[in-house]
């Protein structure tokens, strides 16, 4: 049937060609800052995808009803709610977790992945896609959290999820779970991402200015290229 | 003399050990995206550090009225929506009152409601437990703290224009290993707060 095929095409796209940290480039700041041990980052995969499949299955609800003029404010308040009680969940259930999380717990609220999510495709498509469309995405992030965080943690730490690798261990290279590490590990793995995509003759990830950038649409700018041009003119 | 000490203490770490973009990862969007040419990189830094020092001003009286119904489990929700409206008003008011002021910083305006560096350093300043000053002095660090990364990177990026770099690193692959070296020579700062002020 056509739409079950559909549905497994929204999960499957969120994995690879649209993996929203490799391909899209979103969601940068809690994957270089999560991911310095394989715990900390699939925690934060799991908190930011439940939040995704809830959020999403919420405004996709409620797409009718929500006015055209205020759905931003009402997306960031939903979104919002689903982060306090993850919040809650982590502080109650998982106190470690929420040690290791700590800011970048309550961050997920302004998660662009998250918002862009809303804006892109819950607000236009019904529930069950959305909610698969969610927990696609939220795999996709987890994964390249997951990529990022044995890295960073193999060779930075010697471990892998806290079992210490025999040789590496009395020779961990601590760079890497700093930040420096991370940024370049990112930088690496993007050009591998890169490599394979242009293989398979797809576009390279670029940052993509304002059409990745949830708040496109409010921004009165249109694109930040503008803004740019904006800023040479009153410079 | 005590406190001048610890404030100072405050702004020097938020700006050099403990820089928003560099080691704590947060407003990496603007710092990838906006640090192409020098002139953006600044204009933008200096309406962060506006609406820091802003949100911080406003959000601590409202967390000390949270906490004293006992509501604290509502800070993301309010926080979040007290910058986003916070952001219009300002931009409103800039645009009627201070034409000059909204022309240099007013375009930049609207990319900062969903910036994670401003809900971040309200979030730290409220785990942290500073007081009124010290959550001024650390927000202010903060923002100069991005100004400092943002002009710095974009210093190095006008230079990655024109060098001549292998196919598959161009882009943003080579940007994040260029960050990466500029976060480590902020990693030399390690320790120099707690010598000067120790």
């Amino acid at each position: 049937m056509a739409e079950k095929k559909s549905l497994g095409k929204e999960f499957s796209k969120g994995i690879l060609a649209e993996n929203p940290v490799l391909r899209l480039v979103l969601g940068t700041c809690p994957t270089l800052a999560t991911s310095t041990s394989v715990q900390s980052a699939l925690g934060m995969g799991l908190a930011a995808s439940i939040v995704l499949v809830c959020s999403n299955i919420a405004i996709s609800a409620l797409r009718k009803i929500i006015p055209e003029k205020v759905r931003i404010p009402a997306y960031i308040v939903i979104i919002a709610s689903f982060v306090t009680i993850v919040q809650m969940l982590v502080k109650a259930f998982a106190p470690e977790l929420d040690e290791q999380l700590g800011v970048y717990l309550p961050l997920i609220v302004v998660n662009c992945i998250i918002l862009g999510r809303a804006e892109a495709f819950a607000s236009k498509n019904p529930v069950l896609a959305s909610a698969v469309d969610g927990l696609g995405m939220g795999v996709g992030f987890t994964t390249a959290l997951f990529l990022m965080s044995s890295v960073r943690e193999i060779l930075g730490a010697g471990s892998f999820l806290g079992m210490s690798i025999p040789f590496l261990s009395q020779n961990p290279v601590l760079i890497f779970i700093l930040p420096p590490g991370g940024f370049f590990v990112f930088g690496i793995l993007m050009a591998v991402v890169n490599r394979f995509a242009e293989k398979k003759g797809k576009p390279r990830a670029e940052l993509r200015g304002c059409e990745a950038c949830p708040m496109a649409q409010t921004c009165k700018l249109n694109s930040c290229e503008k803004t740019e041009e904006k800023a040479e003119v009153s410079a | 003399m005590e406190m001048t000490k610890g404030l100072l203490s405050i702004l020097l770490t938020a700006i050099l050990t403990q820089n928003f973009v560099l080691s704590k990862f947060l407003g990496i969007c603007p710092f990838l995206g906006v640090s192409k040419k020098l002139n953006t990189a600044a204009g933008m830094s200096a309406a962060v550090i506006f609406v820091m020092a802003l949100a911080t001003a406003v959000t601590y009286p409202i967390n000390t009225l949270l906490v004293k119904f006992d509501l604290e489990y509502l800070q993301t929700i309010v926080f979040i929506l007290v910058i986003a409206a916070l952001v219009q008003l300002v931009e409103i008011i800039l645009k009627k009152y201070i034409p000059s002021l909204y022309q240099a910083l007013g375009i930049y305006l609207p990319l900062i409601t969903t910036n994670c560096a401003v809900l971040g350093v309200v979030i730290l300043n409220i785990d942290n437990g500073y007081g009124f000053a010290q959550s001024m002095f650390n927000s202010v660090g903060a923002g100069l703290g991005f100004m400092l990364a943002m002009v710095m990177f974009a210093g190095v990026r006008e230079r990655l224009e024109s060098c001549d770099i292998p196919k598959f690193l161009k882009g943003l692959p080579i940007t994040l290993v260029a960050a990466s070296l500029v976060s480590v020579s902020f990693l030399g700062f390690t320790g120099i707060v707690e010598n000067i002020f120790g």
